[in-house]
């Protein structure tokens, strides 16, 4: 029975790593007012590239690094349609995921069902790694584990103790009073697209080098979907990034789990969108639940310089 | 040389037309760099591609084939944004279409003529499409929960539940394990025209239901409440239009119209629900573009929709003869909607480029 726990607990860790990735990237492109549909095609084509950069240069490091550059510079596209022309958000990531699909699969086709004969490392710490249970359930990661870990604690506190933070949060709830106070707005939202980017990206690389190390069509899953809604799952708090990853995650690694119990893994696999209906419509049925849900302000609006 | 850009107080239908067909050559234009830089030779992939879809009779009858769903969903969905109602959920509202018509089909089909069930499936179907629809509507007007995420999440909800059927309860009995519901009886299956799998029935639905619906948009006193709230929904509330029945009723027919195409698949296409994606195969999300292409009028979605199912149809017959993978169509299509929406700029704006020294700054 222990062992089921620890075996649940440690994939449930791995299983939220791209979730939290991904999301925290999300949470700080929303928060300059930009949404962002296309993290499923972003996702595909960080895992693609990161798994074609390793497999040539043989550093799961280099891919990573590969997958969060085409991650950031991708979701530059997305940004020029809405920030430079103000275009449609919804239609426009859309436009991204498709993209992003069609050509993780055009970059991909020579290398499907190709093992990758480097993955990204473990970090072993000598003696800690050892503990039973804790050892291997916290520290018997990939780096990849960490690092996600790492990034979502800086955003927690840059969104709340930075100046970047603060300027990231006045564009996205009222950008004419951050013009006023000479803030460069769209340049904000650029920056904030491409770290969204930059993050999905690197969760795709996550998956293809260090979670399967193969790249298949499709191996993203709807992650970039469920994304979106831990988004909002999360309230746009790093924080709630973090309880929503790990906590879509362990359904994931439940749904096949009880399985054999006569728990229908498709009713399981419903859980996190039905969760985050349920967290948006709690939120709606109070009155004031509409401002104290912290949704910035003029998300998915265009912006225009100067106009009343 | 200074380049101005200027507001464009309103544009003619020429210049509409005009800008359009300057998007989809500069997307075509776009997806050439992308086959080029990938060793594909461009022209012979876009040439390949034509000449599958609309370069033979069995690939212009394929081509219709696959027309009518997109035209069906298509419509439905340039209503709804018409009035700024971001429906992304017509994958799953057809879907529910289907999972509503095979329960009708497979209990009341086998006692009842054609004449009579056929109806039954498609009204049962367009009910089951436009409950789906109607919920996000609900939620929207009455707490305030955007309509893109709520849609979103019915999309995976209704899958998911569509698999738990087909592996578990309505497992068919005759289908020796595979996760496929029984097939429906001989009457509820549509017929064809010869050597093809064009149904009659569904083609004549697709065209009626594409210029019924635009006279609706741009005719009727539910058209113009549609416009009115999409222009802004703050004067429609003030303006006397009852927001909450106009948005209910908006999403039923959106809904409804993606429900239907779920029946017209199965009895026609499939004649057994399985899998969701072989079942709604992704007409829900490229119906978007073809609404959007259509600029939001849902009669022009005749020709959108052809336009897409051609890429669709061409994009299977590359896989084929050029070894491509299926992605290419994803391709296809993603830069087609970038460069669509990039041309809405143009239309709101112009350029106005002054050559020479420019003498007074």
């Amino acid at each position: 029975m222990l062992d089921i726990i620890v075996s649940v607990l440690t994939r449930t860790i791995v299983a939220g790593t791209p979730l939290l990735l991904a999301t925290v990237g999300e949470i700080i492109t929303e928060r300059s007012g930009i949404l962002n549909l296309g993290m499923e095609g972003l996702m595909a084509t960080g895992a693609v590239t990161g798994f074609i950069v390793t497999f040539i240069t043989g550093s799961p490091w280099l891919g990573m690094l590969a997958a969060i550059l085409v991650g950031a510079l991708l979701s530059m596209l997305h940004g020029f349609v809405c920030i430079g022309l103000r275009a449609n958000q919804v239609v426009s990531g859309l436009a991204l995921t498709m993209l992003g699909l069609g050509l993780s699969g055009l970059w991909g086709k020579p290398y499907i069902g190709r093992p990758l004969e480097n993955r990204m490392g473990h970090l072993y710490i000598p003696g800690l790694s050892d503990i039973p249970i804790l050892g291997d359930v916290f520290l018997n990661h990939d780096w990849y584990v960490y690092l996600a870990v790492l990034i979502g604690l800086l955003a927690m506190f840059a969104l709340k103790h930075t100046k970047a933070g603060i300027i990231l949060r006045s564009v996205g709830e009222n950008p004419k009073a951050a013009e006023s106070q000479g803030i460069p707005v769209n340049r904000v939202k650029y920056i904030a697209v491409a770290i969204g980017g930059a993050l999905a990206g690197m969760a795709g690389s996550f998956l293809s080098t260090a979670y399967s190390g193969s790249w298949n069509e499709g191996m993203t899953a709807g992650r970039g979907w469920i994304v979106i809604a831990l988004t909002i799952f999360a309230l746009w708090q790093p924080s709630g990034a973090f309880l929503g990853a790990y906590l879509f995650g362990g359904i994931f690694v439940l749904q096949y789990m009880l399985q054999p119990l006569g728990i229908s893994p498709n009713i399981l696999a419903m859980l996190p969108y039905v969760a985050t209906l349920l967290v948006l419509l709690i939120y709606g049925l109070s009155a004031s639940g509409q401002r104290r849900m912290n949704a910035p302000a003029t998300l998915g609006e265009p912006y225009v310089r100067g106009e009343r | 040389m200074q380049i101005d850009l200027l507001p464009r107080e309103r544009s003619t239908g020429l210049q509409n037309l005009t800008i359009l067909i300057g998007s989809l050559l500069a997307g075509l234009l776009a997806v050439s760099v992308v086959f080029a830089l990938n060793g594909v030779n461009p022209a012979l992939a876009i040439f390949s591609i034509f000449r599958g879809s609309f370069g033979s009779w069995y690939g212009i009858k394929e081509t219709i084939t696959k027309a009518i769903p997109l035209i069906l969903i298509g419509s439905g969905l340039a209503l709804a944004y018409k009035a700024k109602f971001w429906n992304i959920g017509a994958e799953s509202q057809l879907l529910v279409g289907a999972i509503f018509a095979t329960w009708v089909g497979l209990h009341w089909g086998p006692h009842l003529p054609a004449p009579v069930i056929v109806p039954l499936m498609f009204l049962a179907a367009f009910l089951g499409g436009a409950l789906w629809g109607v919920i996000p509507a609900y939620l929207k007007v009455r707490f305030g929960i955007n309509e893109i995420i709520s849609t979103l999440m019915l999309n995976y909800i209704a899958a998911e539940f569509v698999k738990f059927l087909v592996v578990g309860p309505w497992k068919g009995a005759s289908k020796g394990g595979y996760p496929y519901t029984d097939d429906l009886p001989a009457q509820a299956i549509l017929s064809h025209f010869s050597y093809s799998r064009i149904s009659p029935v569904l083609l004549v639905l697709a065209i009626i239901a594409a210029l019924v619906l635009g006279w609706i948009v741009y005719r009727s006193r539910f058209g113009y409440e549609i416009r009115v709230i999409g222009e802004n929904t703050h004067a429609a509330r003030y303006s006397g239009i009852n927001f909450f029945r106009t948005s209910l009723l908006i999403m039923v027919v959106s809904g409804g119209m993606a429900g239907l195409t779920g029946a017209g698949e199965l009895m026609s296409i499939h004649h057994y629900l399985s899998y969701p994606e072989t079942i709604s195969a992704g007409y829900g999300f490229t119906a978007i573009i073809v609404a959007w292409l259509a600029r939001l009028n849902p009669a022009f979605t005749i020709v959108s929709g052809l336009f897409f199912a051609g890429i669709i149809v061409g994009g299977d017959a590359i896989q084929i003869s050029m070894g491509m993978p299926a992605a290419t169509v994803s391709v296809f299509n993603g830069m087609i909607l970038v460069f669509l929406i990039m041309g809405d700029f143009f239309i709101s704006h112009k350029l106005r480029i002054r050559t020479g020294r420019a003498s007074h700054a």
